[in-house]
């Protein structure tokens, strides 16, 4: 297992954390202060038994110091390597080793990001693409633009035909198809500008960009420090978002903050936190506000502290990350997160002790809540939104369930919840 | 007699144009600019083939041939249908419906002309 040279530093945080002396916690590992102190501030390599041994003192699993390759980054390289299969196959007999991932990322770490980085890429042409086939065959404006131009363009054609090909043709009829003619000609002209200024608007801001909107909203709001309360006020810009999609669920956002921040006002707040840690149930009670207000404004206020969101059909609408703890980009997520006991039993809080798969397994804790809205009143559909937060397991407390990111990329062999093989188990 | 040919085309030159064409060639062809009267007018009409437009602006041609096809007196009444569109779905609906012949625009004189002296036997 290679070790990173942060993993000093977060030793040190630990211990800090737990208000020991280097002494101390020196002591209870069999070292000496000074080889701590210098493990502490990355300037030796600690070996396996002694982390283990700092790691059982501070009551963590060693692997919480460890030099995870992050679950996000083989998160992508598991997927390019599925996507990419059979491209390859064409060309070659050699296959991308999903299992071998990891290593790959510990060995090569700057190929193995500028190789996520372009999977990413690719992933967002293809949906791009996908996006302008649907609109070349299913936009009403384009369609009725292009029938504009071939009937104008039909029209010529046929009178233009008829007055060169007809030598015997009256007076008549050849003043009203000169006429026709000049009235398609107007008509073709203004089809064809109308066409070409449609076309160069899928460059404009407006069209869909490389990003998905929820994945353009999320890197804004990463942007900010997940600070959405701090940002009230402000109008989102197309230089910030480009795609109004992307814009008007910004603001729905920064709306959604500035009410939990109302509803959530410090110093209330700080001290309820201090009371309860991150409870949104009883954050909220407290204060008189709703758990999912509680549950964003812990999130946006407390970077330790990551936050996926759901809507009634399990489709992730808002995944904050933190670091251990991978989050599907596309597709859905485990179902054996706890957001999902959360929606089938809403207004009961669910919490779980959950490990992350893996040679390095990290344990969180999930806190998850599910609120009904009836914006219809008696004669509209139910509604639901489930919330779950997931910060550190630093307790190490009971036993924990085991889950993943998404089937697709998980290599838990025998989940009774898998809904689909692993690229990385076959 | 002189066998007829209804033209239900909205677009009203092309429509002059295929009118001056066919009535050219000996046919005698009544227009039609919408859709809504096409039932009644082929009733009261009883022409020997209809051209249809696929993309009428109050109904489809489609669904014009449907009702043709659904009526003992139109069940085999020979249907040319025009459009703007070339794809492969139009057409393929358009067979489905039972459709006599298929042109997309734009065609040249000599191919409708010729598709009509087929349709009608001339």
């Amino acid at each position: 297992m290679q070790l990173s040279a942060l993993t000093g530093s977060r030793l040190r945080s630990a211990r800090v954390a737990l208000g020991l002396r280097q002494g101390d916690l020196a002591q209870r590992a069999g070292i000496s202060a000074s080889y701590l102190n210098l493990i502490e501030h990355n300037r030796r390599r600690v070996d396996g038994a002694v982390l283990q041994r700092l790691a059982d003192a501070l009551g963590q699993p060693a692997a919480s110091f460890h030099d995870g390759v992050s679950g996000a980054l083989l998160d992508d390289l598991r997927a390019a390597a599925a996507g990419s299969g059979a491209a390859i196959g064409a060309v070659s007999d050699s296959q991308p080793e999903p299992a071998r991932a990891e290593d790959f990322a510990h060995r090569f770490p700057g190929w193995a990001l500028l190789l996520a980085d372009l999977h990413r890429q690719n992933a967002g042409l293809v949906r791009n693409l996908a996006a302008l086939n649907d609109r070349m065959t299913q936009d009403p404006h384009l369609s009725a633009s292009l029938h504009e131009v071939i009937s104008a363009v039909a029209s010529l054609r046929s009178t233009s035909a008829i007055l060169v090909e007809t030598d015997d043709l009256e007076p008549e009829w050849r003043a009203r198809f000169y006429a026709n003619l000049a009235q398609d000609s107007d008509r073709l002209a203004a089809g064809a500008r109308a066409l070409v200024g449609y076309l160069d608007g899928f460059g404009q801001a407006d069209s869909p960009g490389i990003a998905a909107p929820q994945d353009e909203v999320e890197a804004w709001m990463a942007a900010l420090d997940w600070n959405l309360a701090g940002r009230a006020g402000i109008a989102v810009t197309k230089d910030e978002l480009p795609s109004a999609a992307a814009r008007k669920m910004a603001q729905d956002w920064l709306d959604l903050a500035a009410s939990d921040a109302r509803a959530l006002p410090e110093p209330d707040f700080g001290a309820a936190m201090a009371a309860f840690g991150p409870d949104p149930v009883q954050i909220a009670a407290r204060l008189g506000a709703k758990a999912l207000a509680a549950c964003r404004h812990i999130a946006m206020t407390n970077s330790g502290v990551g936050l996926v969101m759901c809507d009634a059909s399990g489709t992730l609408t808002l995944r904050k990350p933190i670091d251990g703890f991978a989050l599907p980009r596309f597709g859905a997520a485990c179902p054996l997160w706890p957001l999902y006991t959360a929606m089938s039993r809403p207004m009961t809080p669910i919490e779980a002790v959950i490990e992350t798969p893996g040679p390095s397994p990290r344990r969180f804790v999930a806190r998850a809540f599910c609120e009904p809205s009836h914006p219809g009143g008696f004669h509209g559909p139910e509604l639901r939104t489930a919330a779950m937060l997931i910060f550190p397991d630093s307790a190490g407390r009971g036993v924990a369930q085991p889950v993943g990111s998404t089937c697709r990329t998980c290599p838990r062999t025998g989940c009774p919840a898998r809904r689909e093989p692993s690229i990385i188990t076959g | 007699m002189t066998k007829r040919v209804l033209l239900i085309e909205d677009e009203a030159n092309i429509a002059e144009a295929i009118r001056f064409l066919l009535t050219r060639d000996g046919w005698q062809v009544r227009v039609l600019g919408q859709g809504a009267a096409a039932l009644a007018t082929v009733a009261e009409y009883g022409p020997d083939l209809v051209i249809l437009d696929l993309m009428l602006p109050d109904m489809s041609g489609l669904d014009i041939l449907t009702a043709l096809r659904a009526g003992a007196a139109t069940a085999t009444l020979p249907v040319l249908m025009l459009t703007a569109k070339g794809q492969g779905r139009d057409r393929e609906a358009a067979l489905r419906a039972g459709v006599s012949a298929f042109m997309t625009k734009p065609f040249a004189n000599a191919e409708i002309r010729a598709a009509v002296r087929e349709l009608l036997g001339g």
